[in-house]
């Protein structure tokens, strides 16, 4: 098995699905705990079907470069639905809700009308469960998202001690005088751009599965912020690597393979928590 | 100059649920906000902390102080009771209103939490994770928390509600102590009695309003009226 393993190594293409399956899982699990933690699990969900619905748009106009268009409809959901916070009329997990399916539903319907392409299930169960497309990365494409994972990890690092105080307690962060919606708005704008780059690896109605089972996961082991972080961060690198490679081996889908490792990851950690009385 | 006046202040969402207040706060004194249930007690508090704009009238600060040497210590949010952080991160953080972009904590913030912490007695709490503690010690680490912020004025949101009659009197005499040490206080509270014996000036607000010292408020029509109600209880 190893021999095999070493074998697909050889291949580029394997070393760009590794190389970016582990960064975006770097990224995605950062957030996780904040989202956790503000009751926003599900914006991962919300956000990727908006994608989608973005994406079917961008393929009926025959965009070139679909991200174009992806990318600045999703931070916008994303602001829109972090920004609802307490004082809006629809509360945080209904405005989820609407966004997500009405984007679903659009997105189908769209790709129905105004089909291009031959195989529509095949298409449309491609963008939900994610797609091959993470084994046929082109170089361009690694090296674009290698910059936004690092930009992400960067962004995140530097701003840490901030989105913990906002996420910890926003009033009070107001109260002292720290531009609270600024960090909110970026952790919107950072949670949007996760999205579109997780989108290629599990697809989009798995998403929410990158984004909180590393935090939840590290949540039953450790008892501060920084170590629930940083396990967080191990725990989603560890699965996605393992996921990548058990679906090259054994030649399952790469999407849910990661998520089916993950789900195995949290419930020792939820044992081992239970162990250690915590 | 006080460290905060309002003049003719309306407080509410879009429309007022006050009558128009006077107030001001002067350097250490120790001021509760009384009155009823529903009476926009809460409503005030986040105005004065700018949290929410006035919908009539002002609040000014003055006396060196800026809106962002206001310490807060609000009631407990549903996200804190599980959160995972420890006591030392929880209270740090209080330092970051001052730290503007500039990404993580200096020495003399670490310092700073150090002393608060040892302040507030709960030194040998800090590794410990915060919702596993009593609500007496919660608070403890939240006012440890306004004090890494400001040392100048806290303001207080019920900061007895849910505690024990003995961690009640702790926190009472907490409190008491900070403000003889130079902090100033304003305390929303229910509790009448407390906050008469610890006062220096009372704003009752409701149907009708009423602001003065302590001596004024108990001979005052207002003040017995509401002790009388009180004390039936």
């Amino acid at each position: 098995m190893i021999e095999k393993l070493i074998q697909y190594l050889e291949y580029p293409f394997v070393r760009y699905a590794l190389i970016v399956g582990v960064l975006i899982a770097l990224c995605s699990s950062l957030l996780g705990v904040t989202l956790v933690l503000k009751r926003y699990s599900f914006i991962g969900d919300g956000l990727s079907h908006v994608a989608f619905g973005a994406m079917t748009v961008a393929s009926v106009m025959n965009l070139t470069n679909d991200m174009l268009l992806i990318l600045p409809v999703t931070v916008v959901s994303a602001i829109l639905l972090l920004r609802s916070g307490k004082n809006a009329k629809l509360k945080g997990d209904a405005a989820i809700a609407l966004i997500s399916v009405s984007a679903l539903a659009f997105g189908y319907l769209l790709m129905n009308l105004f089909s291009t392409s031959s195989n529509l299930s095949g298409d449309v169960c491609t963008t939900l469960f994610g797609s091959t497309s993470i084994l046929t990365l082109t170089k361009k494409e690694v090296i674009l998202c290698v910059v936004l994972s690092l930009a992400v990890v960067a962004v995140f690092v530097l701003f840490y001690n901030k989105i913990f105080a906002v996420t910890f307690d926003e009033d009070f962060a107001k109260a002292s005088g720290m531009k609270a919606n600024a960090f909110n708005l970026l952790i919107a704008v950072i949670i949007a751009v996760i999205i579109v780059l997780a989108m290629n690896l599990v697809g989009s109605l798995l998403i929410s599965a990158l984004v909180i089972f590393p935090a939840l996961s590290a949540m039953r082991l450790f008892k501060n912020f920084k170590a629930v972080t940083i396990c967080s961060a191990v725990v989603s690198v560890v699965c996605s690597f393992a996921g990548i490679v058990i679906s090259i081996l054994a030649g399952t889908p790469v999407g849910s393979t990661i998520v089916a490792v993950g789900v195995g990851v949290f419930a020792i950690c939820s044992v081992l928590g239970r162990i250690m009385g915590r | 100059m006080s460290y905060i006046t309002a003049t003719d202040l309306e407080v509410g969402y879009e429309r007022p649920v006050t009558q128009p207040i006077n107030f001001k706060v002067d350097r250490q004194d120790y001021l509760c906000i009384v009155g009823e249930n529903g009476a926009g007690k809460s409503t005030l508090m986040k105005t004065i902390l700018g949290l929410i704009q006035p919908v009539g009238g002002v609040v000014t600060t003055g006396d060196g102080l800026t809106k962002n040497d206001i310490g807060y210590l609000p009631q407990q949010t549903v996200v804190q009771r599980d959160f995972p952080a420890s006591v030392r991160e929880i209270v740090l953080s209080g330092c970051q209103g001052r730290a503007g972009l500039r990404p993580f904590y200096t020495k003399q913030e670490k310092e700073l939490a150090v002393n608060n912490m040892e302040r507030m007695g709960i030194s040998e709490l800090k590794d410990r994770c915060y919702r596993e503690l009593s609500g007496g010690q919660q608070q403890r680490v939240l006012l440890a928390r306004a004090l890494c912020a400001t040392g100048k004025i806290l303001v207080l949101d019920e900061p007895v509600s849910g505690l024990d009659p003995k961690a009640t009197a702790e926190m009472y005499e907490l409190i008491g102590n900070l403000n003889k040490d130079g902090v100033t206080i304003i305390m929303i509270s229910h509790d009448i009695n407390a906050a008469l014996r610890y006062a220096t000036h009372i704003l009752h607000i409701g149907a009708k309003v009423f602001f003065g010292t302590k001596e004024d408020y108990l001979h005052s029509s207002i003040g017995k009226e509401f002790l009388a109600g009180d004390n039936n209880d």
